[in-house]
């Protein structure tokens, strides 16, 4: 049976519907998540078919709610806190990093905190800078969580179906422009394992390794490559925390070439900790340094000619990657 | 002796339990024995106590920095605290956590916490989460004057008031906020008036006087376990030492203290004449008690001595819940 095509969006809502049917100790709460169906969709028909003790609308009261669903999740509940935009985590990094993710390891290894933390960063749509962050770089230099940024409705589903079960804290991060993109998803469940990169597409020249919508970008980017005659190979890591640097060893022990997309800002961005790791593990094997592109060390800016000043693009990594054949 | 007369000899020896274990506690930081900060609840006990004896042990408490006495009240073991404030592998936390990390789940206490107020929306979340069993468990926020004016106890307060949460706030006004007066920092110094704008104004209580805490708190639990909501209430108490270990407390009037330790305010000195004086017991059975106490802590020093520091190999372990495929 060929498989459906659905939305990103539709995606992560049937994994949470799913999961809530799987497990009653699974609820949902954050802003507008329950009579409202979430402003990304994402908690669509889970107060109608779960009802309002399950799909929990919260004040705006981001520190205090969050606080709330880590308590829960000390308690024996699987909460799932919905934070609108990643930028207002702020707002909630007590509980997150202080209480959810060190609680295990300050107790001993007695307590779980089976939270999934599940929001959206990412720019590129005029919301300014205070809407558009990628906080990324900030979660996975917690010791104690797990970050996952899926770039596929089918890793999207099968990612937070995964991070609902993990009986660890996880920073679930979409990126607001992918909710509506379309791909294959199979009918039935299905879990990815947390840890796993995939190989987005098999190159023999030049790795990329590229997060959340900065997969599209370097797929794309790829496409037009191969016209050229270079041949990439692209990476998608999923879970950024824990970081699978196998695969990505591997590939660079294939291609000898590793380029880095990450839509961070670059001072200690996500791409700088990827680079550090490639450089202690698989140095004699690159033919050439490793590049990284990345959001510029710049607020978001409104303005569209900034913005896309300011972030990745297909046209800077074919830029970048065209430099390592030059 | 009936079953109350048990229950309140019970009291007297874990607020003595607290007290020696807290004076073991600051000796041997004066001697180097124990690392980092350590915050003693000695003057306090009542409140823990009296609370803590209200509450089953499937319920649920967080507790603060100053968390020794929660946890003993709440029938943590001595050994276990001792060794974990010496840094030993026997410790509640594998010496993991210290002095300001000790919990024990399985008697209901979600940690002492690091952060000031850290456990405010914890307790609120445990709450949420009887609630959402319904299997009729409360929670008890411990925190201190100091800690209340922290946002997110409003946060908190307000959403535990919109869902009924069966919750009670206790704040213990010891008179300080880490190395001032926390008299200093209240716009209004009247603190039960801090939840009246979400529907539950606060009750004050004298936090010395463990019988009026243990029956306030009696009713409260009862009343939360009907799913009458969250309650609030402002325990009046004494910080007898300071912040820390060590603190000069050069801020602290000279001779203040002194009243404070006298009978009629110390909050054990006063429930031991309560005792003697309605004939509940004799002073030769509470100072049996109270040797007991002494073995009991002087043991609890003993088994942290005797128990090894961590292994450097189990610095990786504990921090992930295994999940590898």
């Amino acid at each position: 049976m060929a498989d459906r095509i659905i939305e990103y969006r539709e995606a992560l809502n049937e994994a949470l519907l799913e999961e809530m049917a799987h497990d009653p100790n699974v609820f949902i709460m954050g802003e507008d998540v329950g009579r409202y169906g979430g402003v990304l969709k994402i908690s669509r028909g889970v107060h109608e078919k779960f009802g309002e003790k399950r799909a929990i609308d919260t004040p705006i009261a981001e520190a205090g709610f969050t606080a709330i669903g880590v308590g829960a999740a000390l308690a024996g509940l699987r909460p799932v806190v919905e934070l609108m935009y990643i930028d207002f985590s702020t707002l909630a990094t007590d509980s997150i990093i202080n209480q959810a993710a060190k609680a295990r390891y300050m107790f001993g290894g007695k307590a779980k905190v089976p939270i999934v933390i599940r929001t959206q960063g990412g720019a590129g749509r005029g919301n300014a800078g205070q809407h558009s962050q990628s906080l990324e770089a900030w979660y996975v230099h917690i010791p104690g969580l797990v970050v996952i940024q899926p770039s596929t409705p089918y890793d999207a589903k099968g990612l937070f179906k995964a991070a609902i079960r993990s009986d660890n804290p996880v920073v679930f991060i979409d990126h607001k422009l992918l909710y509506n993109t379309k791909g294959p998803v199979p009918e039935g469940e299905y879990l990815i394992p947390i840890g796993k990169a995939d190989i987005k597409r098999e190159g023999k020249d030049l790795t990329i390794v590229a997060t959340s919508r900065m997969v599209l970008f370097a797929l794309n980017a790829a496409e037009k490559l191969a016209r050229e005659g270079i041949d990439i190979e692209v990476v998608d890591p999923r879970t950024l925390k824990p970081l699978d640097m196998e695969t990505i060893g591997d590939s660079v022990r294939k291609t000898h070439r590793l380029l880095i997309v990450n839509e961070g800002v670059r001072t200690c961005g996500y791409a700088g900790e990827v680079m550090a790791r490639a450089y202690e593990e698989v140095f004699d094997y690159l033919d050439a340094p490793i590049v990284r592109v990345t959001t510029e060390d710049v607020v978001i800016p409104f303005s569209g000619v900034l913005e896309l000043s300011a972030i990745p693009s297909e046209e800077k990594i074919i830029e970048a990657a065209r430099g390592f054949f030059s | 002796m009936d079953e109350k007369d048990e229950k309140y000899l019970e009291m007297y020896r874990k607020m003595w339990l607290i007290r020696v274990f807290d004076e073991q506690a600051r000796d041997l930081f004066m001697k180097d024995m124990i690392r980092g900060a350590t915050h003693v609840y000695i003057g306090e006990e009542a409140i823990a106590v009296g609370v803590c004896a209200a509450l089953k042990d499937t319920d649920y408490i967080t507790s603060t920095h100053r968390g020794h006495g929660h946890c003993l009240a709440k029938g943590g073991d001595p050994n276990l605290m001792m060794a974990e404030l010496l840094g030993r592998v026997d410790g509640y936390c594998k010496g993991k956590g210290g002095s300001m990390h000790i919990a024990d789940l399985d008697l209901g206490i979600l940690g002492a916490n690091g952060i000031v107020g850290g456990g405010i929306g914890l307790a609120t979340g445990a709450a949420f989460a009887c609630k959402y069993r319904e299997d009729g468990g409360v929670a008890v926020c411990f925190f201190g004057d100091g800690a209340i004016n922290q946002g997110v106890f409003y946060e908190s307060a307000n959403m535990a008031a919109l869902w009924k949460l069966p919750i009670i706030y206790v704040c213990e006004r010891n008179k300080f906020a880490e190395f001032s007066y926390s008299d200093w920092y209240f716009a209004d110094p009247d603190l039960t008036k801090r939840t009246e704008p979400f529907g539950f104004k606060g009750i004050a209580v004298d936090g010395n006087d463990l019988l009026a805490v243990y029956e306030l708190t009696s009713a409260l639990v009862a009343r939360a376990r009907k799913g009458e909501g969250p309650f609030f209430v402002v325990a009046d108490t004494y910080r007898i030492y300071g912040h820390t270990i060590g603190d000069p407390l050069t801020y602290r009037t000279p001779g203040e203290v002194d009243s404070w330790k006298e009978e009629t305010k110390d909050p054990i000195l006063r429930f031991k004449n309560y005792l003697i004086r309605e004939e509940i017991t004799s002073a030769d059975q509470l100072a049996e008690i109270e040797s007991d106490v002494k073995q009991t802590c002087e043991m609890a020093v003993n088994f942290a001595m005797q128990s090894p520091h961590p292994s450097p190999a189990s610095l990786m372990e504990d921090l992930y819940v295994d999940e590898v495929e």
